[in-house]
């Protein structure tokens, strides 16, 4: 079955301490069940990126994987902070934690240059901004054409990175429609790449719609089918956003031990996505379902013989 | 939404647009319609979530028909059919014009100059605009470590000009804040504007600060002139609630209160479960 491997052995494989790691997805597609995966198999020292850490990383960091995380926007979107990071951050609770601090368009443009073999990335931010003075690696330069200067941010290689998707064929060529982020960019940047999606096509349906295409087979290394991956991400046509879960994390994680038990209950004490599911309850998962679809119309590519 | 409505700061809020027995709001409410009057006849707007959410779609509802809705995750011309608690939410795709990657929104819609108004939100502002929602206290040793810029400093420097959604406190409208995020207009409008000049900023910065309790725009030395006061609200709460002596408007108008239609599409279309709004 061409790179299929279940999410325990990609994780095995192509996930070791130290590693710098991302996760991405734009509010949309974030691959918790490999956050948890990593978790569960203690994986330690590494080093986060995203460009918004949401819960996955707050959890991640909880668990005591990480010693330095890389981002543009640390928050619980519409809920308020990310408590286990605030805890290392502003009581060193346990540990002091690492942080590495970008803009957004820094971030995108930070997987850009590495996907492109670039030295840097320019970009019009940062101005008159503490920013640099904050983040050294932010850097002015001047233009080679003109007297403009525009800032720099070096290029983000990340060893490995792992994308969710809607679906993908057992060589990895990967399709994904709804935010995309910046998953392309931070793929195209790592070293190693798992992909994680809700079903596993057939390579004609990839070569049906090659414009959906996002991630060639070419440069994943591991294609792991993990319905309800996401959760309480969402993804797109086929589950919602758990809004209600990402107002609760916000009462859990508020306390280190109460944070615990949750890892303790929901990470360490399933041994997968799927009873992680199961566990989450038939009901709740209904209630995720979209309330109607709204296909796409389709195009005609032709065929030229 | 059962709950009794209070005007800002407790005051009574019978607004000068209401006739025969005002319809009472709250202070939310107020921010919103305020802002979304402000967008009349702009275009373009990069959405931020919660209240900024709320006041642009209204616009589009009302004064701002032909408005686009840029949300940063890379949604253009989302039409929401809900009210989306983060700004990565589904219903922001479903219908919109375009879905875009975020390397796409950055450098093409929102370097490219395609974004006439952005809005922001702070946790320190001061009399310049300048914003920071980063970190409370020393930037190494935070009190209180803040989300950081996200897309603000770019939205800040390239959009056409900036939006601010904020409550004031003594603690927010600072005269001295602890980090710059975000710039407005640095030190004054004479240094902001040589600064954006020389470094081919396209945005001119903030033009409107929204409250709780009135709204204020940029006067010519770039500092925040409050040109209208809610209704219900005093002076002296304006000034309990400032790090500085403001400036104010002579004459100083009262904002016409929400009305009944804008209340009605923001209770039973925007925020049926007010959320944001109660």
């Amino acid at each position: 079955m061409g790179k299929v491997a279940s999410m325990r052995d990609a994780v095995a494989a192509l996930v070791h301490d130290g590693d710098v790691v991302a996760i991405e997805g734009f509010t949309h597609l974030i691959c918790f069940a490999a956050g948890h995966e990593i978790i569960r198999q203690r994986k330690r020292d590494l080093t986060l990126a995203r460009l918004t850490p949401d819960l996955i990383y707050d959890q991640m960091i909880a668990a005591g994987t990480a010693r330095k995380l890389v981002f543009s926007w640390l928050g619980n979107p519409g809920v308020g902070g990310l408590h286990a990071i605030r805890r290392r951050v502003e009581d060193r609770d346990p540990a002091p934690l690492e942080l590495e601090e970008y803009s957004h368009f820094g971030m995108v443009g930070r997987y850009t240059a590495g996907a492109s073999n670039l030295p840097f990335f320019p970009l019009r931010s940062y101005f008159e901004t503490d920013l640099p003075k904050a983040n050294p690696l932010i850097r002015p330069i001047r233009s080679p054409y003109g007297d403009e200067t525009v800032y720099a941010v070096p290029p983000l290689r990340p060893d490995v990175t792992v994308v969710h998707a809607q679906r993908a064929d057992a060589e990895g060529n990967t399709q994904m429609w709804g935010l995309l982020g910046c998953q392309k960019e931070a793929a195209f940047a790592a070293e190693r790449v798992i992909v994680v999606v809700e079903e596993l096509v057939d390579e004609a349906v990839i070569r049906a719609d090659p414009n959906r295409t996002v991630i060639p087979g070419l440069i994943v290394d591991a294609v792991v089918v993990e319905p309800w991956g996401a959760h309480p991400s969402y993804v797109q046509g086929a589950y919602d956003r758990d809004n209600r879960f990402y107002r609760d994390w916000d009462a859990i994680s508020r306390d280190a031990t109460t944070t615990k038990t949750w890892l303790d209950e929901w990470v360490h004490g399933v041994s997968g996505r799927r009873e992680y599911i199961e566990k989450l309850g038939a009901e709740r998962v209904a209630s995720l379902r979209p309330s109607g679809t709204a296909p796409s119309g389709s195009v005609d590519y032709g065929v030229y013989e | 939404m059962n709950e009794p409505r209070t005007p800002p700061s407790g005051a009574t809020a019978s607004g000068p647009g209401a006739t025969g027995s005002p319809a009472a709001f709250t202070s939310a409410e107020m921010m919103i319609v305020a802002a979304a009057r402000e967008l009349a006849g702009q275009r373009v707007c990069f959405v931020g979530v919660g209240l900024p959410n709320i006041a642009v779609n209204l616009a589009r509802l009302t004064v701002a028909p032909e408005l686009e809705l840029v949300y940063e995750s890379g949604a253009f011309g989302a039409k929401p059919a809900r009210l989306p608690l983060s700004i990565g939410d589904p219903t922001i795709v479903t219908g919109a014009t375009a879905a875009v990657s975020m390397f796409e929104l950055f450098s093409f819609y929102l370097q490219g100059g395609l974004v006439d108004v952005g809005f922001l939100g702070a946790a320190q502002i001061d009399r310049f605009g300048n914003i920071n929602s980063t970190v409370i206290g020393d930037y190494e040793h935070p009190k209180t470590r803040l989300p950081g810029s996200g897309g603000a400093c770019e939205i800040a420097i390239n959009a056409r000009q900036v939006f601010v959604i904020m409550r004031q406190s003594k603690r927010s409208f600072v005269d001295r804040i602890d980090f710059r995020t975000s710039p407005g207009n640095l030190g004054g409008a004479e240094s902001a504007a040589r600064t954006r000049r020389e470094e081919g900023w396209l945005g001119s910065g903030p033009s409107v600060v929204v409250t709780d309790l009135g709204i204020y725009h940029f006067d010519e030395t770039g500092e925040m002139r409050l040109d209208s006061i809610h209704p219900g609200a005093t002076l002296d709460q304006v000034r309990d609630t400032m790090g500085w002596q403001p400036k104010v408007a002579d004459p100083l108008p009262t904002t016409p209160a929400p009305t009944a239609g804008e209340l009605r599409l923001i209770r039973e279309e925007l925020d049926p479960e007010g959320a944001y709004t109660k």
